[in-house]
């Protein structure tokens, strides 16, 4: 698998087909992966792929990074859920469909922690997104690396994420708004979650305006309620679940919940998944006549 | 802080709710103006903020009204079809859907925050609508989870 990665960055580097092979690559001491920025095709033998490949490289095709756009036409090493992200990107024209090269790579899953990796794959150590995964054949792109995934997900998502979902709906008001202020009181406003999302892509964040003063910048619970409900409320109908944000969180502020929840609430309302077609506008930006408003009044 | 403020309010005769009001300028806003014209009375517990239509009405207004001490929001605007510009209600209904969704999730009491479609014609709907929101807003009380988080500090 990755011979024939490393031989395709070659080819496509030699080819002038792509000026910079976005992938993953061995850290110094070999314990984790970190993104690799291929220019020239002797440098290519750097590219790997395992279930270490967590991150969702996506985020370099957006022009939060200007630099790596100049290096040329990306191609990226896409996993089935980074290219939702991609195909999102798409949908919102923020890159054209011809001026990305897309590596497909099946995949089996990936670990969560990369720490907790011990060479090979264990259910155990796997993102919920993984075990619910419908695009580990890699639904759009150039180039397809791997052998056919026979994994069908189930048809009901599981995993700890929707329990807990079902566990808070349940919940009454009061112990919903307990709960998340606790959470959201331990952020400390690093903007981690934007930085790494591929889908917060603006030049200039909500926060970042101050004429008004939108989101308070300060880290106390009024304005950390505040930047994460509006996180959560920009990636609507947007977020395709790849989990970069909680995984990315110093204080493990459950993210994914929040995203999780949009989703379902998207799915329910408007029959839409993201990331499947770039053909589909986002559902955010269209309507339909018909729309659910029965809390209308 | 709880306790002050129930002084205040004890001086001044009981708890009255802020309502905060974001309307369009083409339906809503005239609906009001007519209930005004018409000489309706209606409670005064109302703060009106007229914007050009629904669509323009950003779910972070909705946030910083309860952040600067709103008891209960409310949104109204044209009824679908009627939009001055045409589709701006739709979309705004769309964004609604996502945001009301997701501040039930955070654990805010939907009695705070109400939606509605009210017309140019609708003055009786608005009055009943005020009404209706004033008095269950102040049957919760103020919306003291809110303005507490301004004290705590991160813990």
């Amino acid at each position: 698998m990755e011979n024939k990665l490393r031989e395709k960055a070659r080819e496509l580097l030699e080819s002038g087909e792509a000026g910079v092979v976005i992938g993953y690559g061995w850290n110094r001491s070999k314990t984790r992966t970190t993104p690799v920025f291929i220019t020239k095709s002797e440098d290519a033998d750097q590219l790997i792929f395992n279930p270490l490949c967590v991150n969702n490289l996506s985020v370099y095709l957006t022009r939060k990074f200007k630099d790596i756009k100049a290096l040329g036409r990306p191609a990226i090493v896409a996993k089935g859920c980074d290219i939702r992200n991609i195909v999102v990107l798409i949908t919102e024209a923020q890159i054209k469909r011809e001026d990305v090269f897309i590596i497909g790579m099946t995949c089996e899953g990936v670990v969560y922690r990369q720490d907790l990796w011990k060479g090979g794959l264990d259910p155990k150590t796997m993102p919920v997104k993984c075990h619910n995964c419908d695009v580990r054949n890699p639904h759009v792109a150039d180039f397809t690396i791997g052998a056919r995934s026979a994994f069908v997900p189930p048809e009901e998502p599981t995993g700890m994420v929707f329990d807990r979902i079902k566990e808070i709906d349940k919940k009454p008001a009061s112990e919903k708004w307990a709960f998340w202020i606790k959470e959201f009181s331990r952020c400390v406003k690093c903007y981690a979650c934007r930085q790494v999302c591929s889908l917060c892509y603006c030049e200039r964040c909500i926060t970042e305006k101050n004429m008004p003063q939108w989101i308070e910048t300060s880290a106390h619970p009024r304005g950390n309620l505040s930047w994460n409900l509006t996180r959560a409320m920009h990636l609507v109908g947007r977020c395709t679940f790849c989990g970069e944000c909680e995984r990315a969180c110093p204080v493990n502020i459950p993210l994914n919940l929040i995203n999780q929840k949009m989703i379902g609430v998207v799915n329910d309302a408007f029959e839409f998944r993201s990331g499947y077609d770039e053909k589909t506008h986002p559902p955010m930006i269209v309507f339909k006549p018909d729309d659910k408003d029965d809390f209308i009044k | 802080m709880t306790a002050e403020l129930e002084k205040i309010e004890e001086r001044a005769g009981g708890f009255e709710p802020k309502i905060m009001a974001f309307v369009c300028n083409w339906c809503t806003y005239a609906g009001a103006d007519l209930a005004g014209t018409s000489r309706m009375e209606y409670r005064p517990n109302v703060r009106i903020i007229k914007l050009p239509c629904t669509g323009r009405i950003d779910p972070l207004f909705i946030i910083k009204a309860f952040e600067n001490g709103a008891d209960g929001v409310l949104v109204s605007g044209c009824h679908p079809g009627d939009c001055h510009y045409t589709t701006g209600n739709y979309h705004a209904r769309r964004r609604w859907i996502g945001f009301k969704h997701l501040l039930e999730f955070a654990g805010i009491d939907m009695r705070r925050l109400h939606f509605s479609w009210v017309s140019a014609s609708e003055a009786i709907k608005w009055v009943d609508l005020i009404n209706n929101v004033t008095d269950e807003v102040k049957a919760l009380g103020p919306f003291m989870e809110y303005r507490e988080l301004k004290d705590t500090t991160a813990g």
